[in-house]
Formats: C-alpha cells, sequence, structure tokens
C-alpha cells in the first residue's frame, strides 16, 4: 500500500496539469480551438480507435520505425566492432563516422524523399542512416575498453576471431552499445515523426498533420500525445530490457 | 645510488619522450589517414555522379554542387539562411541552458519544486517533443517564436538532468566545510556546488546542442520560410537536387563548427578540472 501512495504522490503533479487543462479549457480561459478540454480530446481518440486511422496509422510507423531501427543496430554495431577490432579499417573509417557524427541527422529527410519518393522506403533509409552512427559509436567504444587479457586469453585457447568476438569483445561492449542504441531509440522517433510531418501519405505523423490541417484540433491532441506516450513506453521497455541483458553484471 | 636514481629517471623520460613520439605520429598519421578518406569520398561521390550511371537529379557532382554554394554565397542568400537558423538554434540553445540549469538548481534546492517537476522531466524527457510542433504552430504561428519555442522545449530536458545529477553528487564535505566558513546559501551554490557540478552540467549542454540543431532544422522544413532546412525544403519542392545537397553540405558545416565549438568552451571552462590533465 505504502509504494502506491508513493507513486500517487509522485506522478500526483501530473495529474494536477491534467486537471488544470480541463479547467482552463472548461472556464474558457483559453482559446478552446487551440486548447480542447483533456476530456473531448479522449472522446477524440476512442473514436480515432474505433475507425482504425490510429491502429492503420501506428502501424505504418511502428513498420517504418522498427526496420530502420534493426537495420542502424546491424549494421552500425557491426561496423562499430569491426573497426574496434581491425587497426586499418579504424584509420580509415573513423574520420567519416567523425565527419558524419556532427550533421544534423534531419537535414536528411529531403534527401532520402529524392531518392525514395514518399513512401515506406525513403522512411527507412532515413531512420537507418540517421541512427547508425550513434550504435556504431556504442559498439566502437564498448569494444575497445574490452580487457585485452581476456581476449588475449580467449585467443591463446584456440578461440577464432568470429567466436572471440561474439563471446568476449561484444558481452564487454555490450553496456556502452546499449546505450548507443537507447540514444538511436530516441532519434529514430524524432526522425520517424518528423518526416512523416513533413512529407508521408500514412504514419502517426502524418495523422497529426492531417488532423491539424483539417482543424479537428482534438484529434490531432489525441494523436499528438499517442505518440508522446509510445515514445516514452519504449523507451522505459527498452531500459527493462538493458536490465535484464545487464543480469550477468555485478 | 644518485646514479641509479639519475638512469631510472633518464630511463622514464626516454620511455615519456617515445611514448610522446609515438602519440604524436599516430596522431599525425590518422589525421593524414583522415584527411585522405575524406578525400576518397568526395572522389567518389565525383566519379560515382559523372558516371552516367544514376541521373544528376538524384545525385548532383560534387563540384556542383560546391559551385551551387558559391554562388549562393555571392548571392547572399546563402548568409542570409546561414544567419537566421543559427540566430533561431542558439536563440532557443542558450534559453534552454540558463532555464535548464536554473530550473534543475531550483529543484536541488527546494523540495516542493523537486516534487512538482520531477515526474514531468523523468516522462518528458524520453517523449518525442518533436510531435508537439503542430500545436506550438497552432499557439504561437509560423514565426520565429514558434522555431525557438520547439527548441527550447526539445533542448531543456537533458540540461535539467544534467545539472541534477551533477548537483546531487556534489561532495558533501565541501557543502559542510564552506557552510561551516559562514557561507550563505547563495555562496554555497555559486561558489561551491555550480562549479563542482560544471563538467557534467557541460556534457548536458553538449548533449543539448545537437538536439537545437536538429528540432530548428526539422521546424524549419515543416514551417518554411528562411533558413537552412526552409531553403533545402523550397529546393526539394522544386525538385531542385543540386539546392538540397548544397543545403546537406552547409548544414553539416554549421553542426561540425558548433560542436567544435562547444568542445574548445568545455576545455577552457575546465582547464582547472582533472580531466583537462588527463586529456595532455
Amino acid at each position: 500500500m505504502q509504494t502506491v501512495a508513493q507513486t500517487t504522490v509522485r506522478y500526483l503533479p501530473l495529474l494536477l496539469i491534467a486537471l488544470a487543462w480541463e479547467a482552463a479549457a472548461r472556464l474558457h480561459l483559453v482559446d478552446t480551438s487551440a486548447l480542447p478540454p483533456l476530456s473531448k480530446v479522449a472522446v477524440a481518440w476512442v473514436d480515432l480507435l474505433r475507425d482504425g486511422e490510429l491502429v492503420d496509422n501506428g502501424a505504418a510507423s511502428l513498420y517504418r520505425g522498427a526496420a530502420g531501427l534493426l537495420l542502424a543496430v546491424i549494421l552500425g554495431g557491426s561496423l562499430g566492432l569491426c573497426m574496434a577490432r581491425w587497426r586499418m579499417l579504424d584509420i580509415f573509417v573513423n574520420p567519416l563516422v567523425e565527419l558524419f557524427y556532427p550533421l544534423p541527422k534531419s537535414a536528411l529527410i529531403p534527401v532520402t524523399v529524392l531518392w525514395l519518393g514518399f513512401g515506406d522506403g525513403s522512411k527507412i533509409l532515413l531512420i537507418f542512416l540517421g541512427c547508425m552512427i550513434p550504435v556504431t559509436i556504442g559498439a566502437y567504444n564498448g569494444a575497445r575498453g574490452a580487457d585485452h587479457a581476456l581476449v588475449w586469453s580467449a585467443r591463446s585457447m584456440g578461440a577464432n576471431r568470429l567466436r572471440m568476438m561474439w563471446d568476449v569483445v561484444v558481452p564487454s561492449a555490450l553496456p556502452e552499445l546499449l546505450n548507443g542504441i537507447r540514444t538511436a531509440l530516441a532519434l529514430a522517433f524524432i526522425l520517424l515523426v518528423s518526416s512523416e510531418l513533413i512529407v508521408a501519405q500514412k504514419g502517426l505523423g502524418y495523422l497529426i498533420g492531417y488532423l491539424g490541417s483539417t482543424g479537428s484540433y482534438e484529434g490531432m491532441y489525441a494523436v499528438v500525445l499517442t505518440v508522446a506516450f509510445l515514445g516514452f513506453t519504449a523507451d522505459r521497455l527498452y531500459q527493462l530490457l538493458t536490465h535484464w541483458l545487464l543480469r550477468w553484471r555485478v | 645510488m644518485a646514479r641509479v636514481e639519475g638512469d631510472a629517471s633518464l630511463a622514464s623520460a626516454q620511455a615519456d619522450i617515445s611514448r610522446d613520439a609515438a602519440r604524436r605520429l599516430d596522431v599525425v598519421f590518422r589525421g593524414g589517414a583522415g584527411i585522405l578518406s575524406i578525400l576518397l569520398l568526395l572522389i567518389t561521390w565525383e566519379l560515382f555522379a559523372r558516371s552516367g550511371k544514376v541521373t544528376p537529379f538524384m545525385l548532383p557532382a560534387f563540384s556542383a554542387v560546391v559551385e551551387r554554394i558559391y554562388n549562393d554565397a555571392l548571392a547572399g542568400e546563402l548568409w542570409r539562411n546561414l544567419g537566421l537558423t543559427m540566430y533561431r538554434a542558439l536563440t532557443g540553445f542558450v534559453i534552454a541552458a540558463v532555464g535548464g540549469i536554473t530550473l534543475g538548481a531550483m529543484m536541488s534546492g527546494n523540495r516542493f519544486v523537486r516534487w512538482f517537476f520531477d515526474p514531468i522531466i523523468s516522462v518528458g524527457f524520453p517523449m518525442p517533443k518533436i510531435a508537439f510542433l503542430p500545436i506550438i504552430i497552432l499557439w504561437l504561428g509560423l514565426y520565429d517564436v514558434s522555431k525557438i519555442s520547439i527548441v527550447v522545449f526539445d533542448a531543456i530536458f537533458p540540461v535539467v538532468t544534467a545539472t541534477l545529477t551533477g548537483l546531487a553528487a556534489v561532495d558533501k564535505e565541501l557543502i559542510w566545510s564552506a557552510r561551516n566558513m559562514g557561507a550563505s546559501q547563495r555562496e554555497v551554490m555559486w561558489q561551491i556546488k555550480l562549479p563542482a557540478a560544471l563538467p557534467q552540467i557541460l556534457t548536458g549542454l553538449q548533449v543539448a546542442l545537437p538536439i537545437a540543431l536538429i528540432v530548428e532544422i526539422i521546424g524549419e522544413m515543416v514551417m518554411g520560410g528562411y533558413g537552412l532546412g526552409g531553403a533545402m525544403m523550397t529546393a526539394s519542392r522544386f525538385a531542385d537536387s543540386r539546392g538540397v545537397f548544397a543545403g546537406i553540405v552547409e548544414i553539416a558545416f554549421v553542426g561540425y563548427g558548433l560542436i567544435k565549438a562547444m568542445a574548445m568552451v568545455r576545455r577552457r571552462l575546465l582547464v582547472w578540472h582533472q580531466e583537462a590533465a588527463e586529456r595532455s
């Protein structure tokens, strides 16, 4: 019971804000077209869920985000691990990583549209390109920190390069790699929503823009809050996963 | 005895020198390879674009993009867009920095403020705040205020979090001894806590700066108008692919410059910190 009370007290401010929002809109302290009452937003949310708009567009966004992020994790992670183990690769590729790292990734939106059009392909490519570098850097830093004694003893016990990579280097790189992926996850959401907001024919970002342009602001608020909630939930689930993957550490 | 000591110190000095030389060589080698690999990338781009395997629409030659940037610079267009983007991104960043540090300090000092803002920060930080952009447009319109507001809204979270963790980690004995010597609350904050938390606060700012730039570019792309992002979007609408690629190169330069400048500020501000000694 104690913990329930504690949680309530902890999250009370959020509830207060929700109440203040509802009150401000109901008492017409603000323009209700600019800030519809929260209860009406909830009704609009249920409507969107019923007629399938939320699910269809959500599925489109989820597919794009997951595909792009998965590509970034697999290819970016492998690149980082290889760079940490092979000096020649490191010397030539690291400058390129450093060159592209500070590029604000949103600048790639028009280019991916130029290459692949308005559909899924351009969003997947954008998320892949944008999320790859943090994963690569995480894997690289983690693998470089791998204990040399462990690597040497694995080699001397006859592990081949691939085996050693998987059994020794990957686990020791894991904490930093997972950190890099967390950054990539947040970035994936930003790139996904903004690219759908700018050019798309479906997806949650598109739905936000569409509802906004047709003046159904209650619906727009509902989708905005949904996206915010999804981003928050994804991060919390990822943290649980990280915890579970690193449970062998003391 | 003195002889042996002399030898030992000589040996260590030599070891230092050789290590230093190796490091220098590595830096030179890496620098050389770095320039080489970037050159290689640009040459590949140029040759691939001219090879006829892709249309100039899909990938204009690097030389054509450079020419475009040069012409934009001569026409003054580049400076106007660059200036506006920098002005909005940096204004948003500075507001987020000052506001974030202030809020973090207030949260660490006052239990009520902490209670109120803690769930907002911890729930808001992982949210994709860019989704709120249409709402901000609805409230504030399509002009600079909106573009700066979304930057502040996005960039403030890492600053608050970093300030909080930084202040929480300040050595208690430092604070106690300052109090003992009669320092007031305000003096403890300005002279002990904030300087001690500075490395972490700066790390927060280094996280916030790229976010500010990413969000500023998105804001310009959504809202249109002048600015590097807006110009890219206009170019994209008119199927002007040289303009799009010129935009990427320009934005890359801005990003690179700002991140390097921020690292320099960090080195300047933390000369007294052991981190600076470790690096050299």
